[in-house]
């Protein structure tokens, strides 16, 4: 009845080509954003801000990068905590070794080092394929972890890889109080989220898509598998990066390299599947799954607990979450192994037909 | 010399350790096509149930035997591996048959939570000592040969021997037993063992049976080395380059990966390590491994890949 396309024609390619063809999708996704920017900052207190909704901005962006990676390219990555690393380490550098370095620059700037990294890293994936890419890309997790712990330049001498910045200054706006912090995330994501909208429905998403497919094919059709492999690699990490980049700086303002160790490459993944590979809406599925769940089981458990009567100590909270968490995933590919995207299509599909199927 | 002699030697006992816990990731993907995540945590959960078992059970029958207990413990730790691999393969792996390779892999990484969990729940967190009369004391060798010998862990020994026991079980079961050559066949094509009458879902509980028991084993080593505790689910990490540097399908090819990588950690982290500042062992091995990969995508022995369109 609301989502109904009859009716709806289009005159002009411009219009059967833009980036949301139906008018029900393009003002559904311009009220998000609008309530993102203008609605929530005034509802929300600052728990929620730190706990929930910065983390789900910069895991979202970070999970769109694995996206590309994963999901449209098809080379599983379990180092994509690395990348982030690197993001955020270069641009710390760039922001206290270069004099003047205004912070979003420093932000880029570590997204486009953490770019490069990753078409070094990804060389191997032209000849190394499937599950073997998959652990070979442990190599760059492990690479960094500790070259951020052993290599004192890059942390310029600080013990233990641990660096911190002061609050960062974008064009005079100095982003220090909670709700700056979520939109300059919000902002940087929606530029990000669009950027990648586009990306994967141009020429080169095509040319992704066509490798994660059958590579051979693609291949055959005229595809470059160098090109078409090492720009996913680079975009993604770029996405990555950056994301790293704003982890640090903003989220956590103090950071040592265990905070992009291996579980955070994990649970970038999990992000990933779990939302929808091959989706952009998926990423944004996916990290509001991962972020909440923990936070939820965490403040649920003892409750549960103290319902049958039972004195629920801390640490067997977190091992009963673990579980729970590990449980859940299983369930959830189960389920729906092709993730919460895919339910989401389906329940469009159905409120078109909406109320009358037949 | 003898200094390098006691290094060499040293990284083939470790990679023996490795290929230990390597074997339980190529005896499940080699039948049943799962990277398995979660044999780390695996051996973890395994490590746990020997350590505490083998303390509970005296307190139960109030003997005082350490051997007997032990026995008893190890025992009793196979039926739990059992029924952790009966509950896996029915209530997760049946239900998510031909699904992509990237989906499984998530899937044993939830199991790998799971267990961790379960297991931390039910045998608490510390760190437990597991004592089944592994000899401590170093020894030395070759007095004769070099100056001063060479300084020889015997416990190490003594594991590594172990190791080979096993592989050559294993090798004799998969070659020999009816149950084997089942699951090779299921290994080698799940379509045609099926239809010659090979239930394919007996044989994944069997193949995860056996890597329980391996993973069992592994833990026992491991865990009287290094105590059981959590971080032990993490040499399932260590164990992965060994497993792409042999071949994701090869028996042989998890053993000599592990002797390759152990001599590769060992030596790189002696002779290299200074100059970078230590610590270089994790990240050589997978770029050790990376390297042998540029070669032979599919590893030392794995099967040859083909590509079709």
């Amino acid at each position: 009845m609301f989502y109904r396309e009859n009716g709806q024609f289009k005159t002009s390619y411009k219009s059967d080509q833009q980036i949301f063809p139906i008018p029900q999708d393009r003002w559904a996704i311009l009220a998000i954003i609008a309530i993102a920017f203008f609605v929530i900052p005034l509802m929300v207190d600052e728990y929620l801000f730190r706990a929930i909704l910065i983390p789900f901005l910069i895991l979202s962006l970070a999970a769109l990068g694995v996206n590309i990676l994963v999901g449209y390219c098809g080379q599983i990555t379990l180092g994509a905590g690395a990348f982030m690393a690197v993001g955020a380490y270069a641009a710390y550098n760039f922001l206290i070794r270069v004099s003047g370095m205004p912070a979003l620059g420093a932000i880029l700037l570590g997204g486009f080092t953490a770019a490069a990294v990753g078409i070094v890293f990804g060389i191997p994936s032209l000849r190394v394929r499937g599950l073997y890419l998959a652990v070979a890309t442990l190599a760059a997790q492990f690479f960094w972890d500790w070259a951020f712990l052993r290599v004192k330049w890059f942390t310029n001498d600080a013990s233990s890889g641990s660096v911190s910045v002061a609050d960062i200054d974008v064009f005079g706006w100095i982003v220090n109080t909670p709700t700056d912090k979520y939109l300059f995330c919000l902002g940087i994501l929606v530029i990000f989220s669009l950027m990648a909208k586009n990306l994967v429905r141009g020429n080169m998403g095509r040319q992704w898509m066509a490798i994660r497919d059958m590579d051979v094919a693609a291949t055959v059709i005229g595809i470059r598998p160098l090109y078409a492999k090492l720009t996913a690699f680079a975009v993604s990490s770029f996405y990555l990066g950056v994301a790293g980049a704003l982890w640090g700086m903003i989220n956590l303002g103090s950071w040592e390299p265990a905070a992009f160790s291996i579980d955070r490459s994990f649970q970038l993944l999990f992000m990933v599947i779990i939302g929808g590979m091959g989706a952009i809406a998926g990423s944004f599925f996916g990290a509001a799954f991962i972020v909440i769940l923990p936070i939820f089981l965490n403040q649920i458990l003892p409750v549960i607990g103290g319902l049958f009567g039972l004195e629920v100590s801390i640490a067997l909270v977190s091992h009963v979450e673990i579980m729970i968490f590990g449980a859940l995933i299983v369930f959830f590919l189960i389920v729906e192994p092709h993730g919460i995207a895919r339910l989401w299509s389906t329940g469009r599909e159905k409120l078109r037909l909406w109320p009358f199927p037949h | 010399m003898a200094f390098f002699l006691e290094t060499l030697l040293g990284g083939l006992m470790s990679g023996m350790l490795y290929s230990l816990v390597a074997l339980g990731f190529v005896l499940i993907y080699k039948a049943s096509g799962v990277f398995n995540f979660a044999q780390g945590a695996m051996v973890l959960f395994a490590a746990l149930s020997m350590a505490r078992f083998s303390e509970w059970i005296p307190e139960w029958l109030g003997m005082d035997n350490l051997f007997m207990a032990n026995v008893l413990a190890f025992a009793v730790s196979v039926v739990v591996m059992f029924v952790v691999a009966w509950l896996i393969e029915r209530l997760v792996l049946r239900h998510l048959v031909n699904q992509e390779g990237a989906t499984l892999l998530m899937a044993t990484l939830g199991i790998a939570y799971f267990l961790d969990g379960v297991g931390q729940t039910i045998f608490g967190s510390d760190i437990y000592k597991i004592d089944v009369g592994m000899p401590k004391e170093p020894v030395m060798m070759l007095e004769s040969v070099f100056e001063g010998g060479i300084l020889i862990n015997k416990e190490d020994f003594v594991a590594a021997f172990i190791s080979a026991l096993l592989v050559v079980a294993l090798s004799i079961f998969f070659q020999k037993t009816s149950t084997g050559r089942a699951l090779r066949a299921v290994a080698d094509d799940h379509q045609a063992a099926q239809s010659i009458g090979i239930p394919l879902n007996r044989s994944w509980v069997i193949v995860w049976c056996v890597a329980g028991i391996t993973a069992l084993v592994a833990g026992v080593i491991w865990g009287s080395k290094l105590g059981a505790q959590f971080s032990l689910s993490t040499v399932a990490l260590r164990a992965l380059p060994v497993v792409i540097l042999g071949g994701l399908t090869s028996v042989p090819g998890a053993i000599i990966g592990g002797l390759i990588i152990g001599v590769g950690e060992k030596l790189s982290e002696v002779y290299l390590g200074p100059y970078v500042g230590g610590g270089i062992e994790i990240w050589f091995a997978y770029m050790l491994a990376l390297v042998f990969l540029l070669f032979r995508p599919q590893g030392l022995f794995g099967e040859k890949i083909i590509d079709r369109v």
